[in-house]
C-alpha cells in the first residue's frame, strides 16, 4: 500500500470543498463525474488527482446532465458515485436525479450553493436551492438532503450521505453553500478503523428468483451489479418488482411511488439529524442551518448572557425535514426566528410544524450571511 | 403426428415474458433486434458481461427485450449513463441500442463527445426518420421536404449525415446499413461488439406506420421497396458525400481504425500512478 493510497488521518487546514473531497474518498466513492462550476470547481479538481491514486475514476463530462447519468451508470456498475455543482448545474441535473430516484440507485450530489436565480452571483454564498433539493425532479418523491455547517462537517457529513444513499438506495444531496466549501477550518480525520461506511445490501437469491425491485422489511431491495451474472432490468418508467415497465397499471404505480416515499418516511427517525443547543427552557428558538448557523448560535450565546432564554436548533437533516424536532420546541417556546440567505423556504416547513408558535423570518440575500447582532435584535423583538 | 415444441434457438437472448413487444407491423426494429442477437449468438457472447442500455423511443423498448443486464434511461442519456458503466467495469461490453431523435437531437452533444474520447461504447442506432413514439414529428435526420406532424407543410430542416458526424467526432468503427443489408449489418454488429473504442452503425429503418405513410410509403415493404431501389454499397467512401436522398441510399463501412480507447488510456494511467508512488515507497 502507498503513503497517498491512505486517507489523511490527522488535524489539518482544509477548505470545505478539499473536506468533501476527502470524505468521498472516506466513504469509498470511486467515481466522480462532474463539470467546472464555482463555487464547486474545488471538489472536482482535487478528486481528479486523488482518485487515481485509489485506483477510482474521475471523468469530466460535457455538461451536468451527462454527469448525473454517468454517476447512475456507475452505480449500477459498483462503484459509489459522485458528482458536485452549484445552483445552475443542480437545475440541469434535475431530470436524471428523478430517474435514480426511480431506479434507486445509490450516489451522492453536491450542490454547493450559490446566489440565483439564473447564473447570479456565482462566487458568493446563497440557501436558494433547498426547495429545488426536496421538488426540483417532477413527481412525487421523497429524498435526502443534509447541510453542513463547517469544514469538519464537509467531511463528516458527505461519508455520511454516501451511507445514507446505500442504506437507503436513494441520491442523498448535500446542501453546502459558497463559504462552507471555501473557507478554511481545522479539519480531524478519523483513521479508517474508527469511520462508520454502510454499503448496499446484496441479493441473497440467484439470479433467476432475483427481483431487482422487490423490497425487504425496510422498503429497500437489494442491488445486483452489473456483470456478477444478474441479468435484471431497471428502467425510468413505472414498473414492478421485476423491473418490467407497467405503464398502465394503477396499482403498479401507486405501488412503487407509496414505497419510494415510504422508505424515507417511515424510516425518517433512523435519518433525521438535528443539533438543540438550550432548546428545553427556551422562550425564543432561533432555527437554522448551514453557514448562517454559526451567527445564529453565537446570537443565541448572546442572548443567554443577558438573561434571554433563547436556544438554537439546528436542521442537519433538511429533508426529510426535522419535523418532530421542531413540532416539540415550538410546543413550549413563545416565538421562532428562522434566519435564511433566501426568500422564504425552510421558513415554510417550520411555520408548518410550529402550529400556533408566531416564526418570524429573517431574510438575506447576497455577500454576508446575517450577523449574530442581526440575529440576537430578532430574538429580542421576540419575546 | 404430433408436433414437439422446442424453443426458439436464439430464446435464450430475450426475455419472452416481455412479449409480445409494442411495435407496429411493418417497423423495422425488430430486424434490428433480430441482426443484434444473431450477431451475439455468432459471437458466442458471454451474456453475463453484456450491459444493454437504450434512451426513450420506440427502439428504446430493446434494453427490456434483451435477456442481459439492461437499462433504460432518460431520454437521451443513455451515452452518458453508459459512460458511467463502461469506466467504472471496462470489463463489461456496454451496448446502446436507440433511436435518431434520442441520439442526435437531445442526446447529441452526449454522442459527439463519447466518441471524441473514443470510450468503448457500442452504439446501435435505429434511423427512421421521425420520432414514432410521439407520433410522428420531425427530427434530426427527416430529409428536407419530408412531411410530418410539425412539418406539415414539408421538413425546411437539413437532416444530419450521422455517418459524417460520428466520423468527424473521431469514431473507430463507423457503418450504414438499412434493415434490408440483414446479414451485412449482422456482420458488420460482430465487428462493432470485436473493436476497441466508440463503434457506430446507423441502421435506416422503415416506420410505415408513422412516417411512411405520410411520405407516399403506406407499407413497410414500399419503404423496403425504397432501399432496395437506392441503396448503394459504398465501402470506405468518403463518408461526408454518404447521402441519404429519394434516389439514392449510401451504405457500407465507412472508418475501421485502431486507436486507443479512453478506458483504456484512463486505467494505465492509474497504472502509472500506482507504480510510481510505489517506487517511492521502496
Amino acid at each position: 500500500m502507498s503513503a497517498k493510497r491512505s486517507l489523511l488521518t490527522g488535524a489539518h487546514f482544509l477548505n470545505g470543498d478539499f473536506a468533501c473531497a476527502e470524505g468521498a474518498i472516506a466513504a469509498g466513492c470511486r467515481f466522480f463525474a462532474g463539470y467546472p462550476i464555482t463555487p464547486a470547481t474545488e471538489i472536482a479538481e482535487h478528486l481528479s488527482e486523488r482518485m487515481p491514486e485509489f485506483g477510482g475514476i474521475y471523468i469530466q463530462m460535457e455538461d451536468e446532465i451527462a454527469s448525473m447519468a454517468a454517476i447512475i451508470g456507475a452505480s449500477y456498475a459498483g462503484l459509489k458515485s459522485m458528482t458536485a455543482t452549484s445552483g445552475p448545474g443542480f437545475s440541469l441535473m434535475q431530470e436524471n436525479i428523478g430517474l435514480a430516484v426511480m431506479t434507486e440507485t445509490p450516489c451522492v450530489v453536491v450542490d454547493i450553493m450559490r446566489g440565483g436565480p439564473s447564473t447570479g452571483q456565482p462566487t458568493l454564498p446563497g440557501q436558494q436551492d433547498v426547495m429545488q433539493a426536496k421538488w426540483g425532479s417532477h413527481g412525487d418523491y421523497e429524498i435526502i438532503a443534509l447541510a453542513p455547517c463547517s469544514v469538519q462537517e464537509m467531511f463528516s457529513l458527505t461519508v455520511e450521505a454516501f451511507n445514507l444513499s446505500e442504506i437507503y438506495r436513494v441520491p442523498v444531496l448535500l446542501l453546502g453553500d459558497e463559504i462552507v466549501a471555501h473557507m478554511y477550518e481545522k479539519v480531524v480525520i478519523p483513521p479508517p478503523d474508527k469511520l462508520r461506511i454502510v454499503n448496499r445490501k446484496k441479493p441473497h437469491v440467484p439470479s433467476k428468483d432475483y427481483q431487482p425491485f422487490m423490497p425487504e422489511e425496510d422498503f429497500v431491495p437489494p442491488m445486483a451489479t452489473f456483470g456478477e451474472g444478474y441479468r435484471f432490468h431497471a428502467t425510468g418508467l413505472t414498473h414492478d418488482e421485476h423491473g418490467y415497465p407497467k405503464t398502465q397499471s394503477s396499482e403498479v404505480q401507486t405501488r412503487l411511488v407509496r414505497r419510494l416515499c415510504d422508505k424515507i418516511r417511515k424510516n425518517v427517525d433512523k435519518i433525521v439529524k438535528v443539533e438543540e443547543i438550550l432548546t428545553e427552557d427556551a422562550d425564543v428558538i432561533v432555527v437554522s442551518y448551514g453557514i448562517v448557523a454559526r451567527s445564529a448560535l453565537s446570537a443565541v450565546r448572546k442572548a443567554r448572557a443577558v438573561g434571554i432564554k433563547a436556544g438554537f436548533l439546528r436542521p442537519i437533516t433538511l429533508w426529510p425535514f426535522p419535523e418532530k424536532h421542531v413540532a416539540k420546541a415550538a410546543a413550549q417556546a413563545k416565538a421562532i426566528v428562522v434566519p435564511e440567505m433566501n426568500c422564504g423556504q425552510l421558513v415554510r416547513e417550520v411555520e408548518r410544524a410550529a402550529k400556533n408558535t408566531p416564526v418570524a423570518f429573517l431574510s438575506k440575500l447576497g455577500e454576508d450571511p446575517h450577523t449574530p447582532a442581526e440575529i440576537f435584535e430578532a430574538i429580542r423583538r421576540g419575546i | 403426428m404430433v408436433q414437439e415444441i422446442v424453443a426458439h434457438p436464439l430464446s435464450k437472448y430475450l426475455r419472452e415474458e416481455m412479449m409480445p413487444h409494442i411495435w407496429c407491423a411493418g417497423c423495422g426494429n425488430g430486424i434490428v433486434l433480430n441482426c443484434f442477437v444473431h450477431a451475439l449468438d455468432e459471437l458466442k457472447a458471454d451474456l453475463d458481461k453484456l450491459v444493454v442500455v437504450s434512451g426513450i423511443g420506440c427502439i428504446g423498448r430493446t434494453a427490456g427485450y434483451t435477456n442481459t443486464a439492461s437499462f433504460h434511461t432518460t431520454h437521451g442519456r443513455s451515452i452518458a449513463f453508459a459512460t458511467g458503466v463502461k469506466l467504472a467495469n471496462p470489463e463489461l461490453d456496454v451496448v446502446i441500442v436507440s433511436g435518431d431523435g434520442d441520439l442526435f437531437a437531445i442526446g447529441g452533444n452526449h454522442f459527439i463527445h463519447a466518441a471524441r474520447r473514443n470510450i468503448g461504447i457500442k452504439v446501435i442506432c435505429a434511423n427512421n426518420f421521425n420520432y414514432g413514439m410521439t407520433g410522428g414529428q420531425l427530427g434530426p435526420t427527416t430529409p428536407l421536404e419530408a412531411l410530418t406532424t410539425t412539418s406539415p407543410y414539408g421538413n425546411s430542416e437539413h437532416p444530419f449525415n450521422l455517418v459524417h458526424l460520428a466520423a468527424a467526432a473521431g469514431a473507430s468503427y463507423v457503418a450504414r446499413w438499412t434493415t434490408l443489408h440483414v446479414r451485412r449489418l449482422t456482420q458488420s454488429i460482430k465487428r462493432l461488439m470485436q473493436k476497441e473504442g466508440f463503434c457506430f452503425i446507423e441502421v435506416v429503418s422503415p416506420c410505415p406506420e408513422i412516417f411512411g405513410r405520410r411520405n407516399k410509403m403506406r407499407s413497410g415493404l414500399e419503404m423496403m421497396g425504397w432501399f432496395r431501389k437506392a441503396s448503394v454499397v459504398e465501402n470506405f467512401s468518403d463518408p461526408a458525400k454518404a447521402d441519404i436522398t429519394p434516389d439514392r441510399i449510401v451504405v457500407g463501412e465507412f472508418v475501421d481504425i485502431e486507436k486507443m480507447s479512453y478506458e483504456k488510456l484512463f486505467h494505465e494511467k492509474i497504472a502509472q500512478i500506482n507504480e510510481k508512488t510505489m517506487e517511492k515507497m521502496s
